[in-house]
């Protein structure tokens, strides 16, 4: 494989004396739709924060397009193309849609350090938000405060904020919380749509999305990655069986 | 700000009149109190705004805001101490220390958050008091006279009450103005933004710290000029001006007000003093009056009185 987007070397994380993320080991291919499954407590969201620099590895190194950005801050690797959204929803709450999109944009173009000019008033930011608002069908409802926004909507909104900061690598973590059977059908048909511009590293519990959308698939149990492969492959492995999926067999099949 | 003869803007709308108009009132009635309390009310209103950027838009709990007052006002009175008059060189370094003051102070106090912060910043602003009632040669603990007012070359007189009145004025809506376009700027919606979801903002690639700090120092700069005004108001600055009481009465009329409003600040200004004044005059111990009207203003009115007014508009 050509050098991947996204490389976990070794990734090593505790929490008192509990191995959080157990010597992890990841590969990113760019273009693909990556998706790292795992039961409660299996330490994804852990990972995910790693990645995006809100938590700090106690060893390991994570390399984005071959660059070691271990020790980068959140904003610093935000600068680098890495977007988050977060599994619980985490907007701005007092501001529209419109501007916490338009702040995304902002943060990828130019400084901030301009205290004069009306903000608002910026057209290349508006726009790019309302490009982003019109992707995940929020186009209608850029100026409603996101505290009047439905679960649904935040949850697209997430995803808006993600795409406006033009990212090369989006970490989903688990876009599909929390909603009903039509939104998270929504949610699916979207990302199938955007899977083909940007990379994706998508935590989920609906196994059904998973398998959907998935180009390959980690499990991770216990901090420890115990297989990845193809959808197909993941589906015979018998220690993920045994692990993971025992009880959800059904579903799997299904999906 | 929607409506523009909205409850809210015809109070502001009236209350700025009514600062515009006072000398009038005052000479034609022959009133000097009231042109003397009101100069007091605008300082502190504008220190006041100067709370409000970093508190109601940067979400910055400063406990320790008075001492920019204490720093501007001892610029100017040390310098006139030492014999330089001229406000064109007090003015300014009266600025350029509350600056360097607030940037040494955000940066060590933006490491902190939440109840930490409040406990730093009164900490140090503690300790601005205690240094300036160490300072043997500019008065101490009795503070220090400032016998001659800033003297801006025939250009403006302070010591003429009228004069000075509309300078602080001035000041107070220059400052509210500036505040009103940092506020709708790049960089006001970055501030605001890390009040709301300081996570969240930096997971979108903004330096939180470095905005902080800098909206910090913009606010303490601001509370500087005010600092400088209030010396030459009272003709004296003692380190009491600094006392943690003082940076709590700033937080007051904030929130009484109404935080993270453009006129707030002015509005519970007026109102605090204005009842402090009304209220002693009726009995010594007004303070006993005083406390639990605020506790059911901060209670039952959230977002103080311009919240108040929003609310009755809507219904």
């Amino acid at each position: 494989m050509a050098d991947p987007l996204l490389r976990v070397e070794k990734l090593v994380r505790r929490f008192g004396g509990i191995l959080a993320t157990d010597h992890v080991s990841l590969d990113v291919a760019k273009g693909e739709l990556h998706a790292i499954i795992g039961p409660n407590g299996a330490g994804k969201t852990t990972l995910i924060s790693q990645l995006t620099g809100h938590l700090a590895p106690h060893s390991g190194s994570v390399f984005l397009g071959g660059r070691d950005i271990t020790g980068l801050p959140a904003y610093r690797r935000s600068a680098l193309g890495l977007a988050r959204s977060f599994q619980i929803t985490s907007l701005l709450p007092d501001f529209t849609a419109a501007d916490n999109v338009a702040l995304a944009a902002q943060a990828h173009h130019g400084h901030s350090f301009r205290f004069w000019a009306n903000v608002r008033k910026e057209k290349a930011l508006r726009d790019a938000a309302q490009a982003a608002l019109n992707r995940v069908g929020l186009g209608g409802r850029a100026d409603v405060l996101v505290s009047r926004l439905s679960h649904g909507e935040q949850r697209e909104l997430e995803l808006a904020v993600a795409l406006a900061t033009r990212p090369q690598l989006l970490l989903l973590d688990e876009p599909m919380a929390g909603l009903g059977v039509t939104e998270s059908a929504r949610m699916v048909k979207l990302l199938q749509e955007l899977r083909r511009e940007v990379t994706i590293v998508l935590v989920e519990h609906d196994m059904a999305a998973v398998f959907a959308l998935a180009d390959r698939i980690s499990v991770l149990v216990y901090g420890r990655v115990i297989a990845s492969g193809a959808p197909a492959d993941i589906r015979q492995n018998d220690e993920v069986k045994r692990a993971y999926l025992g009880d959800q067999h059904v579903v799997v099949k299904h999906g | 700000m929607k409506a523009p003869f909205s409850l809210r803007n015809i109070v502001t709308a009236l209350v700025v009149a009514g600062l515009v108009l006072l000398p009038l009132y005052s000479s034609l009635s022959g009133n000097v109190f009231v042109l003397t309390l009101f100069t007091r009310i605008i300082i502190l209103a504008l220190a006041a705004a100067s709370l409000n950027l970093m508190m109601g838009y940067g979400g910055m709990m400063s406990f320790g805001h008075a001492a920019y007052l204490g720093i501007g006002g001892y610029a100017v009175g040390m310098l006139a101490q030492e014999g330089i008059g001229s406000g064109f060189v007090q003015f300014p370094v009266a600025l350029a220390a509350s600056a360097l003051y607030a940037l040494v102070i955000g940066a060590l106090s933006l490491r902190t958050r939440g109840v930490y912060f409040i406990m730093i910043t009164l900490a140090f602003a503690q300790m601005a008091y205690y240094v300036a009632s160490g300072l043997a040669r500019y008065g101490g603990d009795d503070g220090l006279t400032v016998y001659k007012r800033s003297d801006f070359a025939g250009l403006i007189n302070l010591s003429n009450r009228v004069q000075f009145y509309y300078l602080c004025l001035a000041c107070l809506l220059g400052v509210i103005f500036l505040i009103w376009r940092i506020v709708n700027s790049r960089f006001g919606l970055v501030v605001q933004g890390l009040r709301s979801n300081e996570q969240r903002m930096q997971a979108i690639g903004f330096p939180a710290k470095r905005y902080q700090l800098v909206c910090f120092v913009i606010a303490g700069t601001m509370c500087g000029l005010a600092g400088a005004l209030l010396a030459n108001n009272t003709d004296f600055i003692s380190p009491a001006v600094m006392y943690w009481t003082r940076s709590g009465d700033l937080m007051v009329m904030v929130i009484l007000g109404g935080m993270g409003t453009l006129f707030g600040p002015v509005i519970g200004a007026v109102a605090y003093l204005v009842l402090e004044e009304m209220l002693s005059r009726v009995t010594e111990y007004w303070a006993m009056i005083m406390g639990p009207l605020l506790l059911l203003i901060v209670l039952f009115g959230r977002g103080g009185i311009m919240g108040l007014l929003g609310r009755f508009e809507r219904g």
